[in-house]
């Protein structure tokens, strides 16, 4: 991973990167740099009679820089939910904080100087003073100041806005927030580059949802890529090349081809349910955050919604959102999917996700996050329960509970439920008395303790992306390590399996939701250990469902049991991919 | 000259929703406001002021009311703080 060649001479100074294949697709075309360097600002004295058109020049660059704002408002609206476009709110209230605005046109009009000067100044202040706090959330907010600040000297100097692309190009930078990736999502971008991220950072899962490819943790992407330089990106393998030879872009073009055809022949899947030539029928969703991925789920044939992320209401706000907003949210999804159902994950805040409460922790992987944090917070989960079970009234809503690492804190979360539903009957409101439970199986110890953890519940679904993290210790994010991040390593898949067994000697269904669950390599192994759900991202779902639909139930059991003897991540890996050359050679694989 | 202590009583502090409702309810007035806390003063009309001084929860800041409606423009702002912001 992530070493660089350099091809002999001849190839026109190709380079080649290996990062993380985040999104799939191929793309080829110029680059956009994308840096959010802060723009050179320098102290100029102006002449008593150039005043007035510099005032001038500050409010036309306050007008248009809050029509920009407005439209990336309404566009993050659409494409995120309102909750999630306020951060965009708050930086247009600061354009029309008239305060600020007076003093700094008053400061023009004594100091004399230039106005791009004044607004980096004055702004600056206030943005000084945020980034002293400890707090994160006013660092954060020093960030939007920042962005205001940036804005205004740009529209000052005339200058164009970074995602007012001019044709079609490929994003190249350091990283992306998901704001960034939502609002570049609108222009003609052909795919994301970055230098950092991991496959399940929120730009990755955001640009697989909208269907942009994607290839992150490049490293040295954004200095070894100038703008307007060809590169081609696989968000297949992982693989880019800047300034492609021929040969090269003919490369990339085939595998374009190839996967085109294969995606052709999924067509038509969709309506076909996702069960073996014996019979065996596997119970095949998808895993969304917005609601307005609902659309995109259903047409490719999902199932109901395996897991519904809720922190994706949280992005860029400090507090959680009220009871009356997360119900609103919530029964708009479950009328969305109906008859089908939806599992909702209660917030799964903390580690590498946003934190509404702002603390600071050593090693958040290992702190606060998930069930502890709303067993810590009787009142927010509360409310958040009780929003859930009020959208629950058409008997298709699920709960799910993260990061579970006892039994006492299934149970405790149990009685919240209870509290919860004694709070809606007070109050005379329905919901579904007996809506179904389940646990996200993602930290070794609940997966050892599966079996007493299934007899307190409906469901189990592993959380593969975690638990693997947890079991091997490896950071999947970190780029120097990702490598040591084996799916198929025996301890995983052994332990899998057992989690499987356990979940069945209680009589629940057991399913899988992590990233594993959408990789084709590893589907005939999973229902071959007797998995009854798999949950993954929707654009996979007709491909997973290729693989179901083209096995036997028998063959995978021998398949997988041959898989779980085998003594190492290489072995089993080499031993699925010859399988699979073998039956599906059409199913594309990333190697 | 008014002046009057508070202590934030919502939860989420001064965040960018409160801190928007305060400046509006401030902006109908025609006194001068001004926040301190600690050895920081802001005006209470500017939202950038206002969110940068970090007031959570529990935290007590000093307003200061001065103009022909400071009496009204306290009354007003003071039972905002009161009432948690209607959070």
């Amino acid at each position: 991973m992530n070493e660089i060649t350099t091809k002999p001479a001849g190839t026109h100074g190709e380079i080649r990167l290996k990062g993380i294949a985040a999104a799939p697709g191929i793309a080829i075309g110029p680059a956009y740099i994308y840096s959010k360097e802060v723009p050179v600002v320098e102290m100029k004295e102006i002449d008593a009679s150039e005043v007035e058109g510099e005032i001038g020049r500050l409010r036309s660059a306050i007008v248009r820089s809050e029509k920009e704002l407005q439209k990336i408002h309404r566009f993050a609206e659409q494409k995120l939910g309102s909750g999630s476009a306020r951060i965009f709110e708050a930086q247009i209230m600061i354009l029309n904080d008239l305060i600020l605005m007076e003093a700094v046109e008053k400061r023009i009009l004594r100091e004399q100087n230039n106005a791009e000067f004044v607004v980096f100044d004055e702004i600056g202040k206030y943005r000084r003073r945020m980034l002293e706090s400890s707090d994160e959330y006013m660092v954060e907010r020093a960030h939007d100041v920042e962005d205001v600040m940036n804005r205004i000297v740009r529209n000052i100097r005339d200058q164009k806005l970074y995602s007012r692309l001019e044709g079609e190009s490929i994003i190249v930078s350091e990283k992306l927030t998901p704001a960034d990736t939502v609002i570049f999502s609108r222009n003609q971008v052909l795919g994301y580059a970055t230098d950092l991220g991991g496959i399940s950072s929120h730009a990755a899962l955001l640009s697989r949802s909208l269907k942009i490819p994607a290839v992150v943790g490049l490293r040295k992407a954004t200095q070894l890529i100038a703008a307007g330089d060809i590169i081609a990106i696989d968000g297949y393998s992982g693989s880019v090349a800047i300034r492609p030879s021929p040969e090269t872009i003919h490369q990339f073009e085939a595998t374009a081809a190839r996967f085109r055809a294969f995606e052709e022949q999924l067509v038509g899947l969709a309506e076909l349910p996702a069960e073996t030539i014996d019979h065996k029928s596997i119970e095949l969703s998808s895993n969304i955050e917005f609601q307005d991925e609902l659309q995109f789920a259903r047409i490719q044939g999902s199932a109901g919604i395996g897991l519904f992320r809720t922190e994706g209401q949280l992005i860029g706000r400090g507090e959680y959102p009220d009871e009356e907003e997360q119900y609103e949210l919530y029964k708009s999804v479950a009328e969305g999917i109906y008859p089908d159902c939806v599992i909702f994950r209660t917030f799964d805040v903390g580690g590498d996700k946003m934190m509404p409460d702002s603390v600071k922790e050593d090693n958040p992987f290992l702190g606060w996050r998930g069930i502890r944090l709303m067993l810590d917070q009787p009142e927010v989960f509360l409310g958040h329960l009780r929003a859930l079970l009020r959208a629950s009234t058409m008997k298709n809503v699920r709960i799910m509970f993260p990061m579970v690492a006892t039994l006492e804190e299934i149970r405790r979360a149990q009685e919240f439920l209870k509290q919860a539903k004694a709070d809606l009957r007070a109050r005379g409101i329905r919901f579904d008395s007996r809506i179904k439970t389940g646990v996200m199986i993602e930290v070794p110890s609940a997966a050892l303790l599966a079996e007493e953890i299934a007899a307190e519940v409906d469901f189990l679904s592993i959380g593969t992306n975690d638990l693997i993290q947890y079991i091997l210790a490896v950071d999947r994010d970190n780029s120097y390590v990702a490598p040591l991040f084996q799916q198929f390593n025996p301890a995983v898949i052994r332990l899998l399996k057992s989690v499987i067994d356990a979940g069945h000697r209680k009589h629940v269904w057991v399913g899988i939701c992590g990233e594993m669950a959408a990789d084709p390599l590893a589907t005939i192994l999973l229902i071959g250990m007797g998995i009854d759900e798999l949950s993954v991202v929707p654009s996979m779902l007709p491909e997973i469902k290729k693989i179901i639909r083209s096995i036997r139930a028998s063959e995978a059991r021998r398949i997988a049991k041959k898989a779980l003897s085998l003594s190492s991540a290489a072995e089993v890996n080499d031993y699925l991919l010859s399988i699979m050359k073998k039956k599906l050679p059409e199913i594309p694989l990333q190697m | 000259m008014i002046e009057h202590e508070v202590t934030i009583r919502n939860r989420s502090g001064l965040h960018t929703r409160p801190a928007a409702t305060l400046v509006k309810a401030a902006s109908r007035f025609k006194a001068e406001f001004t926040i301190l806390k600690d050895d920081f003063e802001i005006n209470g009309k500017s939202i950038i002021g206002v969110m940068t001084l970090a007031a959570e929860q529990g935290s007590t800041l000093l307003l200061r009311f001065e103009g022909e409606d400071e009496r009204e423009a306290a009354a007003a702002i003071v039972a905002l703080f009161e009432r948690g912001f209607d959070e």
